[in-house]
């Protein structure tokens, strides 16, 4: 997995709460059974018309927007279904975090697994950010990981925090089932002393 | 020991060691697999040499992406096809159990788990699927997972979780005649929103909860996770035994006594602390309509559509804007004027035999609008079997209804089952997201009995007032 120390890039802004995982990729690319080649299919719905044209009334078509690697957004940003297809999507077309004031829980379960850092702001600093980034002039960030410091040109600087296993799975890209199967002996510990009546399968 | 909820004493019993940094690697008991979410984690375990740890705890359905239609063994669509095929692939190469469509069990995964008690109290139990709340009517702990995860619990048979925090929802009396645990769900939602209960599990618990059927309890901890809950679940009692007693995967003879003993401890302490405590009187609830684009947003049906003016900031007011939009409806109507296009009685939420039958009472000697389309997805080909078995198929098929293969069909139209754009349904399911349903789609959720209630009349209308011809 790909891990997140410090990255400094441009942002695209979506000025929405409740960004549901149906909004960031319809179930109509649910059905491949890879994991990647999804960005061209993010935001599938708002981002073309019916015709597969780009809609200009969405914002990640505005030009300044073009190649962002932040998203800046909301509350409550992925909630609904659990497909992790909807962090593939956001991986693949460019995005190495997103910035809102919150995000659901299964989304940061899938972001922290895939190199995608959920940055949770106040709704104060993530007004600011929008309002920066509502600008024709792209909004350049630096995300620091190590430091839980966000900062943009022209003085803005806020901090923020990640659960600390969270934060050390995006800090060194950690092969996760193989840290666990290190505690093999203490897993097959448990399975010996759990009551018959729960292996039912 | 301190006093502790009925989570944190299921928690407790599945820490296996502690985890790196805050985390816990916690033992899931049962996982449940679907075709849309795990090929890729199947692929993982290939790529790096890794085995299923424990085949005989895994369970594999084919629910979402299949026809619903009369020969559903033919799949045109060759993707939805090849995800089958991986599926039934990937469960012989790793020994998993799958109900594929010839068996008679097959059903959606949330609906064949408790029928069959592999769902059970007290257990953990994960699949990659948000709607896994479901499973905590009996007092399991269930929450959906993404796909790394489920590739995580296939090689380990664990999980690495961080403890949630702990919420208790309690409704005071008794429900009013009409209103369902549906509307206990969509009353809760309205209450706290959509990412009310984030990061946390949240327990249900009152009169009202103690007083519903088991099928009832699974509506409500089914929609736990549209109030971003991580989980819910409800404490099982005689209802819970009653419902297991029997089924194919409950224990049995000497092992049921055993396991009921268990299961009797099961419930939260007295003085045990909850982080957040929510109460509702279930008595003032009514049968609920959402009007939005979330499952936060509904009114009750003698209610009317909300004016964005009204809206307690700009953010609420430009989400209502959107919504209103999207859904064509103007702000000030009433409920019951919204006429519907299409109707759809089926998903994990409410597809179970009691809605089925619930729906069934409302149509019966009545046709349903000439304007409406009505289509019944029983959950589970056993649901689908004693629901013939009872008539109720002739039923529906009788008031103008179709009558289609169990499977998740237009609660998220990953099948051929879909809402054309603009088409108005009101769908018994739980999400009325946009284009959930089908691109353009519009969807009203509501509760069995007021979905059928809507296509007889083509408009919403309050079931409380319903003349019943049984």
């Amino acid at each position: 997995m790909q891990s997140f120390t410090r990255h400094t890039g441009t942002s695209a802004l979506l000025a929405r709460d409740n960004v549901d995982t149906d909004q960031i990729i319809p179930k109509q690319f649910l059905k491949r059974i890879e994991r990647t080649g999804y960005g061209d299919v993010l935001f599938f719905d708002w981002r073309y018309d019916p015709e597969g044209l780009a809609n200009p009334a969405f914002a990640l078509n505005a030009p300044q927007y073009s190649g962002a690697s932040f998203l800046i957004t909301g509350k409550n940003f992925g909630c609904g279904s659990s497909r992790e297809h909807a962090v593939w999507a956001l991986r693949d077309y460019g995005f190495r975090a997103v910035l809102g004031v919150s995000f659901a829980d299964i989304f940061v379960n899938n972001c922290v697994r895939n190199g995608l850092l959920p940055v949770v702001l106040s709704p104060a600093e993530i007004a600011n950010l929008t309002s920066r980034a509502r600008l024709d002039t792209p909004l350049t960030l630096t995300v620091d990981l190590e430091q839980g410091k966000v900062s943009a040109d022209g003085g803005f600087s806020a901090s923020f925090q990640l659960e600390p296993f969270r934060r050390m799975c995006l800090l060194e890209g950690l092969d996760e089932i193989g840290m666990t199967l290190k505690h093999d002996a203490e897993i097959a510990s448990f399975e010996k002393d759990r009551p018959a009546f729960t292996h039912h399968a | 020991m301190p006093q502790r909820t009925l989570f944190e004493k299921i928690w407790d019993s599945h820490v296996v060691c502690s985890g790196p940094q805050d985390s816990r690697i916690l033992y899931i008991d049962l996982h449940l697999v679907h075709e849309v979410t795990s090929p890729q984690a199947f692929e993982g375990l290939r790529v790096a040499g890794r085995n299923v740890r424990r085949p005989e705890l895994t369970v594999a359905t084919l629910d979402h992406n299949i026809p619903t239609t009369g020969n559903r063994f033919v799949i045109e669509d060759a993707l939805a096809r090849t995800q089958v095929e991986t599926l039934r692939h990937n469960c012989r190469e790793f020994g998993v159990r799958l109900f594929d469509l010839d068996s008679p069990e097959q059903g959606i995964v949330h609906v064949i788990g408790p029928e069959l008690a592999l769902t059970q109290p007290g257990l953990t139990i994960v699949c990659g699927d948000s709607h896994t709340s479901t499973h905590g009517a009996f007092g399991a702990l269930a929450f959906g997972i993404g796909t790394s995860e489920v590739e995580h619990v296939l090689a380990t048979q664990c999980l690495v979780q961080k403890k949630p925090k702990t919420m208790l929802v309690h409704f005071a009396g008794a429900l009013g005649n009409g209103v369902t645990s549906k509307d206990m769900i969509l009353g809760l939602i309205a209450q706290i929103g959509t990412d009310g209960a984030t990061g946390h599990v949240v327990e249900y618990a009152g009169e009202a909860v103690r007083a519903l059927s088991m099928e009832a309890r699974m509506t409500i901890c089914n929609m736990s996770i549209e109030a971003g809950a991580r989980a819910g679940m409800i404490a099982p009692d005689e209802t819970t035994f009653t419902y297991l007693r029997g089924r194919r995967f409950a224990p049995q003879g000497a092992a049921w006594d055993q396991a009921e003993e268990y299961w009797r401890g099961l419930s939260t302490d007295s003085g045990a602390k909850f982080d957040a405590t929510v109460e509702i009187s279930a008595a003032q609830l009514a049968p609920f309509v959402t009007w939005g684009t979330n499952p936060g947003m509904s009114a009750p049906v003698t209610a009317a559509v909300p004016d964005p003016a009204q809206a307690a900031d700009e953010s609420e007011r430009n989400g209502m804007i959107r919504a209103l939009e999207y859904m064509g409806l103007r702000p000030r109507t009433r409920i019951e004027d919204i006429a519907v296009d299409r109707v759809f009685i089926g998903s994990c939420t409410n597809a179970r035999l009691e809605d089925i039958r619930a729906a069934a009472r409302v149509i019966r000697g009545y046709k349903i609008s000439d304007r409406v389309q009505g289509m019944v997805v029983p959950g589970s080909q056993n649901v689908k079997r004693e629901a013939e078995r009872e008539g109720l198929d002739k039923v529906f098929v009788a008031a103008g209804f179709e009558w289609r293969e169990s499977g998740c069909s237009m609660c998220l139209g990953m099948n051929a089952d879909k809402l054309g754009p603009g088409q108005r349904c009101a769908s018994t399911s739980n999400r009325n997201f946009e284009g959930r349903q089908g691109a353009g789609g519009r969807t009203h959720l509501v509760s069995p009995a007021m979905a059928a209630a809507a296509a007889v009349a083509g408009h919403f209308v309050d079931i409380r007032g319903w003349e019943y011809r049984d």
